[in-house]
């Protein structure tokens, strides 16, 4: 099969690969740009880990075809950080005691960053369901949402 | 269809750890020339903290800043051995392990600093910042970087030393046969308010409180941590998950996420936990062990709360609409039971 020319945006750098047709995004970005923070969990959408913003819009890399990112914006974790300095909903993660294992915690910051984005003040039934799609086996839940409403409101530490 | 409420209790008493082979774990703890300490172990941190808390352990046991002290675990070759991570003995079996060790490395430390400030080592003590210094006259003090320092390359000592924790092997009493398989328990005890959809068989989690008895908490937020998340993952076996839905037959389990059900942020309730401390006689510091106990009193306090809530009886986990179906329609129709 031939590879395809394939060029995107990804975390403000321009970035170009050849990709064999059918690969997924998820693959793309962890052996191709290297770039590990997206997860792969169960590989078909179940799970939430592989989560990356398209253009801002929150996606299941798992289940994204390469070559439709082509031209467009990809953010991950790994372009969370500002400078030196963790982002706001890093902070709050580490803060609240949000992260155990870690597994969920890259796809659970990108449903967050989504949400914040569009949604600075979230209602807590909001960001429930902003994160409803990513499974977290340790935390509960409950230290997530708080890190995420603490972000929202500014209460995060320095 | 009417959603009925139900609320149940259930309490546990909870061994710390297993009593195969006397589930031992080590620990070596050593110095390194910039006075700095490391703790090896093979024992596994899954997220539940066991670096904090054996870092901590290792730190106050010392009386050294928690600062100097760095853990490597998670390597079976080069680490000393270890039982695993399960059945919450992390902190009891792991912890006490790092505390003899710290002990044994404690001492010579001191005979080291005795020798560089020539005096008997009885009469030093540390400072828990990182100096040692003769009890009653701070000035007469040394770092324990020079300590370490001179170990190293005067006196020739190891600072370093060596632990493992056993369980002592129960008598058995000659009359009775009666004995003690465990040394420490924990103990919870949880109500659950559940609502149960009598149409759909579907149970949602309203509330939860409990109280959890763990002997000292070590790191308060941690143990915070595991008990939030613990009690998840117990509404999680009461009501979703399971690997063999139609047990015995393979065909029919789950293939992935959305075929192996646990509850989402959405199926969450509001928990509220109060945690009792008293100090276990032979814990690391008085502690017992927040992990997997945190999950257990969920299951039967859900099941009961079931019974309350529609008056069937499952015995059979986990709890699916199914079988709350199935178990109305076989009695009749639900039947809630008094609340008290």
């Amino acid at each position: 099969m031939s590879k395809i020319p394939l060029q995107f945006r990804h975390n403000g750098r321009d970035v170009a690969i050849f990709v064999d047709g059918g690969t997924n995004l998820l693959v793309a970005l962890r052996e191709l740009i290297g770039d590990m923070t997206p997860k792969f969990g169960c590989g078909q959408g179940g799970c939430g880990t592989c989560s990356v913003l398209i253009d801002g819009e929150l996606h299941l890399s798992c289940l994204t075809l390469a070559e439709t990112v082509a031209g467009r914006s990809v953010e991950t974790l790994d372009g969370m950080k500002q400078g030196p300095n963790l982002h706001p909903l890093q902070r709050a993660f580490a803060d609240h005691f949000a992260a155990q294992c870690g597994y969920c915690t890259p796809g659970m910051l990108m449903a967050a960053k989504a949400l914040l984005d569009r949604n600075p003040a979230p209602s807590r039934d909001e960001v429930v369901e902003a994160i409803s799609g990513n499974i977290c086996r340790c935390t509960g839940y409950e230290p997530i949402i708080n890190a995420i409403l603490a972000a929202a409101g500014g209460r995060v530490s320095a | 269809m009417t959603r009925h409420r139900g609320r149940g209790m259930a309490s546990i008493n909870y061994p710390i750890g297993m009593n195969l082979g006397g589930d031992p774990s080590q620990a070596l703890v050593h110095s390194n020339p910039s006075g700095k300490f490391t703790v090896a172990l093979s024992s596994i941190d899954l997220g539940q903290g066991m670096k904090s808390v054996t870092r901590q352990i290792c730190a106050e046991t010392l009386g050294v800043p928690v600062e100097d002290v760095y853990v490597d675990t998670a390597d079976s070759d080069t680490g000393p051995h270890c039982m695993g991570s399960f059945a919450s003995r992390g902190t009891h079996r792991v912890g006490n392990a790092v505390m003899a060790a710290a002990r044994e490395a404690r001492g010579v430390m001191m005979e080291a600093a005795a020798e560089e400030l020539e005096v008997n080592a009885a009469d030093l003590e540390t400072d828990g910042r990182g100096n040692i210094h003769v009890k009653g006259a701070p000035h007469r003090s040394i770092s324990t970087k020079d300590v370490a320092i001179a170990a190293q390359f005067k006196q020739g000592k190891t600072i370093s030393g060596r632990g493992i924790f056993l369980v002592p092997l129960s008598d058995v009493d000659p009359e009775t046969g009666e004995m003690s398989p465990a040394t420490c328990y924990a103990h919870a005890c949880l109500v659950a308010e559940v609502e149960v959809d009598d149409e759909t068989g579907e149970v949602a989690m309203v509330r939860m409180d409990s109280a959890y008895e763990l002997g000292r908490a070590l790191n308060p937020r941690l143990v915070e941590q595991q008990l939030v998340g613990g009690a998840w993952m117990g509404v999680s076996h009461a009501l979703y998950e399971t690997p063999e839905p139609y047990y015995p037959d393979p065909a029919h389990g789950p293939r992935d996420f959305v075929e192996y059900l646990m509850p989402g942020p959405g199926d969450i309730c509001p928990h509220d936990i109060a945690v009792l401390e008293r100090p276990a006689p032979d814990g690391p510091f008085g502690a017992k062990g927040p992990g997997e106990m945190c999950a257990n009193p969920v299951l039967p306090a859900v099941a009961n709360a079931i019974f309350n809530a529609v008056g069937v009886r499952i015995d059979d986990l986990p709890i699916t609409p199914e079988k709350v179906l199935r178990a109305i329609k076989s009695q009749g129709g639900a039947r809630p039971q008094a609340r008290r």
